[in-house]
């Protein structure tokens, strides 16, 4: 059973049904006790990230996070919710993440190294470029998947599972230990993202047999 | 490297999608979901609905469309016409649509956009924009009410102050060209997405392949908008992106 947490931000519903496609029972919730009785957790999110970080606060949903993956449990951040995982964000002066996966999110510049300008956000297809094996990848092939963002995570080649090129290399899929992040919508990248977050249940489900 | 996107334009009316009458292989060529998946498989990148109900009833029905779509589609989705509020904004982008997109509403009110992206973020606002040639202006000038009301504004000075007040795309539609399927306004194109820092839909005139290509080369767009062309089968997603990759543009 998947957890989506809800803090007030992002489209849990896309995500939900992301799910119910995939034929996996999930539940919405902001309760960490409820939370606590997922054996998996997403973390979705669009929107700002130092209103995300306050509102996981308030509910200390935080705290829970954090002593979840050191319990072993999955954790899989998607688009804001990825970005929440690492240390800290210079969106609206600096403010710290999760601290989950060390690096630190920061902004496109818009202007390339000629000078020349570039659209933010990083809106639309791109194609995933795999760097590292990991169980969320497993079986797939290079695809284009959907992007909306103007942050990205600025991070360790080591944790980067799969990258895009959009002037800069664009960590796309991030992972430590049971830690996964997402920079793109699995929910809405058609074919691809749909093989994505069932890798990722297929991974829950194995700690569920476990 | 990212992609050049294609995006169908379906127009819903009291629930249902209007002018999609060629689709004779669907079982029933007026429903939202039978209609978008179709377009979904045929590889589109993103799917637009316009919301053209004349009626309260009408426009109440795009929420439970929206639902529906949601449910079922695995791509982005905009949906336009008759957003006037934010109250109109949460309604449809928690039924699940990826963005909401505003014209006439933003134009009388443009605190509406501010309000729309702080609470939102830019990448769930699309300002659509109807711009007509204006010999007085020397320019294009922005229209609203479905192209009817001429405006004080020139569309690059629109186009800037949309951006600033928060819309994180731009449809840009050419009344000019409009309906005429001899190729996007490339002028107006070129002149909006070198202006502004996001992303530009090009709109209004598309009737072939070719006509998407010249958008994206010659006028810098980052997604082309078609709607008729696709519904009446002149040509499909599919061929086009077969032909932009022939020739060398960046499609998925």
């Amino acid at each position: 059973m998947i957890g989506i947490v809800d803090y007030g931000m992002g489209n849990l519903f896309s995500v939900s049904k992301g799910l119910e496609r995939l034929g996996a029972d999930s539940f919405i919730s902001d309760d960490p006790e409820e939370l606590s009785k997922a054996t998996g957790i997403i973390l979705p999110g669009v929107g700002s990230f130092r209103d995300a970080m306050s509102l996981l606060e308030k509910q200390k949903l935080d705290e829970f996070l954090k002593k979840y993956v050191a319990g072993g449990g999955y954790l899989l951040g998607i688009c804001l919710g990825m970005q929440l995982l690492f240390d800290e964000s210079e969106e609206n002066g600096p403010a710290k993440g999760l601290s989950l996966i060390p690096g630190k999110v920061v902004r496109f510049t818009g202007m390339d190294a000629n000078e020349m300008t570039y659209k933010v956000p990083h809106m639309g297809w791109n194609r995933l470029e795999f760097k590292h094996v990991s169980p969320v990848i497993e079986g797939l092939e290079e695809e284009h998947v959907y992007f909306v963002h103007s942050y990205y995570a600025d991070t360790h080649e080591s944790y980067i599972t799969a990258s895009a090129t959009y002037d800069v290399e664009v960590p796309a899929i991030v992972g430590k230990g049971n830690v996964f992040g997402m920079q793109f919508h699995p929910e809405k990248s058609g074919q691809m993202g749909m093989s994505l977050l069932k890798n990722y249940l297929t991974l829950v489900e194995g700690k569920e047999k476990a | 490297m990212l992609t050049k996107r294609i995006i169908p334009c379906l127009d819903v009316k009291d629930g249902r999608v209007v002018k999609g009458i060629q689709f004779v292989s669907l079982r029933d060529a007026g429903d939202p979901v039978e209609l978008a998946a179709f377009y979904d498989q045929e590889g589109a990148d993103e799917l637009v609905f316009l919301d053209i109900s004349a009626s309260h009833e009408g426009r109440e029905t795009i929420v439970d469309v929206v639902q529906a779509v949601a449910g079922s589609l695995a791509i982005p989705f905009t949906v336009g016409g008759g957003i006037n509020s934010l109250a109109d904004m949460k309604k449809i982008l928690r039924a699940g649509a990826d963005k909401v997109s505003l014209n006439t509403a933003a134009v009388l009110r443009p605190d509406l956009i501010n309000e729309g992206s702080d609470y939102f973020g830019a990448q769930c606002i699309v300002i659509a924009i109807d711009a007509r040639y204006d010999d007085e202006l020397g320019s294009w000038r922005v229209y609203t009410h479905g192209g009817r009301k001429p405006t004080e504004w020139e569309v690059i000075d629109w186009a800037k102050e949309a951006v600033t007040r928060g819309a994180g795309e731009i449809l840009l539609t050419s009344m000019d060209c409009d309906g005429e399927k001899q190729g996007f306004n490339i002028a107006l194109t070129k002149a909006v997405s070198e202006a502004v820092s996001v992303p530009v839909i090009a709109s209004g005139g598309a009737g072939n392949a070719e006509h998407f290509q010249e958008a994206f080369e010659e006028g810098k767009a980052d997604a082309g908008l078609a709607a008729s062309i696709f519904h009446y089968k002149e040509t499909s997603v599919k061929e086009v992106k077969t032909f932009l990759k022939q020739q060398g543009v960046v499609v998925r």
